[in-house]
């Protein structure tokens, strides 16, 4: 229906999973149980205790961190247990995945320095180019028109400042 | 008849130019949020909050909570016509939705899912305003043990009412507040968990958070997911309405069913999720008819959404009378309040008489509103989804980048938001569910200050919270929420029937 599809098209096919559910559980109720250990340490240092005022800065979190601790100790058994082998990703989906995760983070690394509006022209483009395998014409006019629309409503009509890069200020703003 | 005075004031203000304006606005806006993966309630009305902050908290409040109305019912249009839950709520809309679109009745499912929506919305507004004012009367009272007690119910409550594994709700939720805690701490200006990054004194935001969890792993979970819209064409016109509506009365016993059950679900923080699936199943339980559930019953259109839309609307009654939120929304709402400068609470009734009625009367008028202006521009909406995804895509990350800025002008919540992302992609991939951390993250700081200021009156004794009958029945109250799953299922056991476990 649209040219954006081949892409997206092979994701309908099963390919090999990168890990299962049971290694995904398990992963995260490990880096659960490592940051609450971390913060445990952090507020015990702190000051968990009782103080003269009352109870210190570290009472309230040390008391949440150790429940998180116990609870992913709960998760971690049930995923050992429960040995769910369905994958928790598929090579192709990671893909996709991917696809838009990286240009995310150039995006947004981009911003520092170009401004959020040419970064944003440049990466709407960039998916339309490569992805959507538009002409650069097409995704130039409406990457160029939308941002134009949120410079208008932002800058003009709301008087937020969003972040600008040279481009702007060579223009005056 | 106070109440029906003040409400009356209070139309009184909505329907000024401006705030007509705004509410119109506000629903269009709702609508483009409901019906775009990856924009939904909570982060549509947390994008759009720093563009309010100087306006006044009445225009405020009814843009916001009208873009909440909005996305309600652009919910509904993605479910019915792409077979696509635009929100997780109208994912049982979908059940018998798609199929009546299929058979070319995509107009009659559309109609009764919005009548539906509005019937079960009014429902909602009707209880928030002969309760709310009662409720926050009552909750004058409260000193810091009751408000921890109720902070304490409503979490149990999640806990024990949760679909998820418990220890996974508990997981997200004391992470929120976890999250929360990080910065300095209020009352002895110490910080906390900063680990010497600079970045994290300010500790995190619950609006950056909200961009993250929902609208980022969102357009993730999408993306994999690899959809392609193949939608229904919609085509409503007048005769198809007012067919539609002629043949509702008959359904009278779902409606008013779907609207309770979805009251009770959004006063108690179950939710409008939650509450769409009860209201489907007991539709079907009690049907004359169940077997045709599933194949295109208009009563399998009209039951979740009824429900969800009450159960929406009715997570404001907790959040405007007590100060707190029933849903992620709400909780984003009730954030909304506090940077205006207003404290919510019971005393919002008596301080702030406008503010809380013009709300109200915003609601009553907002779905009415947003009811028409669904049916006349269905077709507008539907077009938005035939829109390429690598268009769609990039240009919700930068308007997603841009709300993530917006909250405080800092490009360090824009990779905070990123981070958020990829947890809140990871955490749904393993059903954690995400409104309990944006509920502890929000009210994290009043819940632990509510705790303190008690533990500080009664050195330390945890007993406290048991020593007076209102303090003592709300805490024995959470602690049925809590273990009521467990409870159930021992009664269960020890009668030798089948365990009722959750499912």
């Amino acid at each position: 229906m649209n040219n954006s599809e081949p892409l997206i098209e092979e994701v309908r096919e099963h390919s090999p999973a990168v890990f299962s559910i049971r290694t995904a559980e398990i992963a995260v109720s490990i880096a659960l149980a490592i940051g609450s250990l971390i913060l445990v340490w952090d507020n015990y240092k702190l000051g968990a205790g009782w103080g003269p005022y009352g109870p210190e800065a570290g009472y309230f979190p040390i008391r949440l961190a150790l429940i998180v601790l116990i609870a992913s100790i709960v998760v971690f058994i049930h995923a050992v247990r429960d040995n769910d082998q369905t994958p928790f990703i598929e090579v192709a989906q990671a893909k996709l995945v991917a696809v838009i995760l990286l240009p995310l983070l150039v995006f947004v690394f981009a911003i520092a320095y170009l401004g959020i509006y040419v970064a944003s022209i440049l990466f709407i483009a960039a998916f339309m180019v490569f992805l959507g395998k538009f002409p650069i014409w097409k995704a130039a006019l409406v990457s160029i028109c939308l941002m134009g629309f949120f410079f208008y409503i932002f800058e003009i009509q709301f008087l937020v400042p969003l972040p600008k890069g040279p481009l702007e200020n060579w223009l005056g703003y | 008849m106070e109440e029906l005075n003040s409400l009356m004031q209070g139309f009184g203000h909505v329907l000024s130019w401006q705030n007509t304006g705004l509410m119109l606005l506000g629903i269009l806006l709702g609508i483009v949020v409901g019906v775009l993966p990856g924009l939904g309630g909570p982060n549509g009305v947390a994008i759009l909050l720093p563009l309010t902050f100087s306006m006044n908290p009445t225009s405020a409040i009814i843009l916001l909570s009208c873009i909440y109305w909005g996305a309600l019912f652009g919910g509904a249009i993605t479910s019915i016509l792409f077979n696509i839950p635009g929100e997780a709520w109208s994912v049982a809309t979908t059940f018998d939705g798609y199929p009546m679109a299929q058979q070319g009745r995509a107009g009659q499912a559309l109609t009764s899912a919005f009548t539906g929506s509005c019937i079960g919305a009014l429902f909602g507004v009707i209880i928030i305003t002969f309760l709310a004012p009662l409720v926050a009367k009552f909750a004058l009272r409260f000193g810091p043990p009751e408000f921890f007690a109720v902070y304490f119910l409503t979490f149990c409550s999640f806990i024990g009412m949760g679909k998820e594994p418990k220890a996974k709700i508990i997981i997200s939720m004391c992470a929120g507040f976890l999250l929360a805690a990080v910065g300095m701490d209020t009352i002895s200006g110490q910080l906390r968990m900063t680990f010497d990054f600079p970045e994290l004194l300010r500790g995190f935001d619950f609006l950056v958070a909200v961009i993250g969890l929902f609208g980022v792993s969102e357009i993730l979970m999408t993306m994999e997911e690899g959809l392609a819209f193949k939608g229904k064409k919609a085509k409503i016109d007048l005769k198809v309405v007012f067919k539609t509506w002629a043949s509702l009365p008959k359904y009278w016993m779902t409606l008013l069913r779907s609207s309770i059950i979805g009251c009770w679900l959004g006063i108690t923080p179950g939710g409008a999720v939650a509450a769409s699936f009860m209201g489907y199943g007991m539709a079907k339980k009690f049907s004359r008819t169940p077997d045709e559930f599933g194949k295109g019953a208009i009563e399998g259109v009209l039951a979740p959404e009824t429900a969800a839309h009450a159960a929406g609307t009715s997570a404001l009654l907790p959040m405007l009378a007590l100060g707190i939120p029933g849903s992620a929304t709400a909780a984003v709402l009730l954030g909304g309040l506090m940077i205006w400068g207003l404290q919510p609470g019971p005393m919002l009734f008596v301080e702030q008489k406008e503010f809380v009625w013009s709300l109200i009367a915003s609601m009553y008028l907002g779905n009415i509103a947003g009811l028409l202006v669904v049916l006349s521009t269905v077709p507008l909406f539907a077009a938005i989804l035939r829109i390429p995804f690598s268009i769609i895509a990039p240009a919700i990350m930068v308007i997603c980048a841009i709300g993530a800025y917006t909250v405080h002008n800092a490009i360090f919540d824009i990779w905070q938001m990123v981070v958020f992302g990829v947890i809140g992609y990871i955490f749904k991939k393993l059903s954690y569910p995400l409104a309990p951390l944006v509920l502890a993250l929000v009210l994290g700081d009043r819940a632990e200050d509510a705790f303190r200021q008690t533990m500080v009156g009664s050195k330390g004794a945890l007993g406290v919270f048991w020593s007076g009958g209102l303090v003592g029945t709300i805490m024995t109250l959470a602690m049925i929420a809590l273990l009521w799953p467990l409870v159930s299922s021992l009664i269960a056991r020890l009668r030798n029937r089948e365990p009722v476990l959750a499912v």
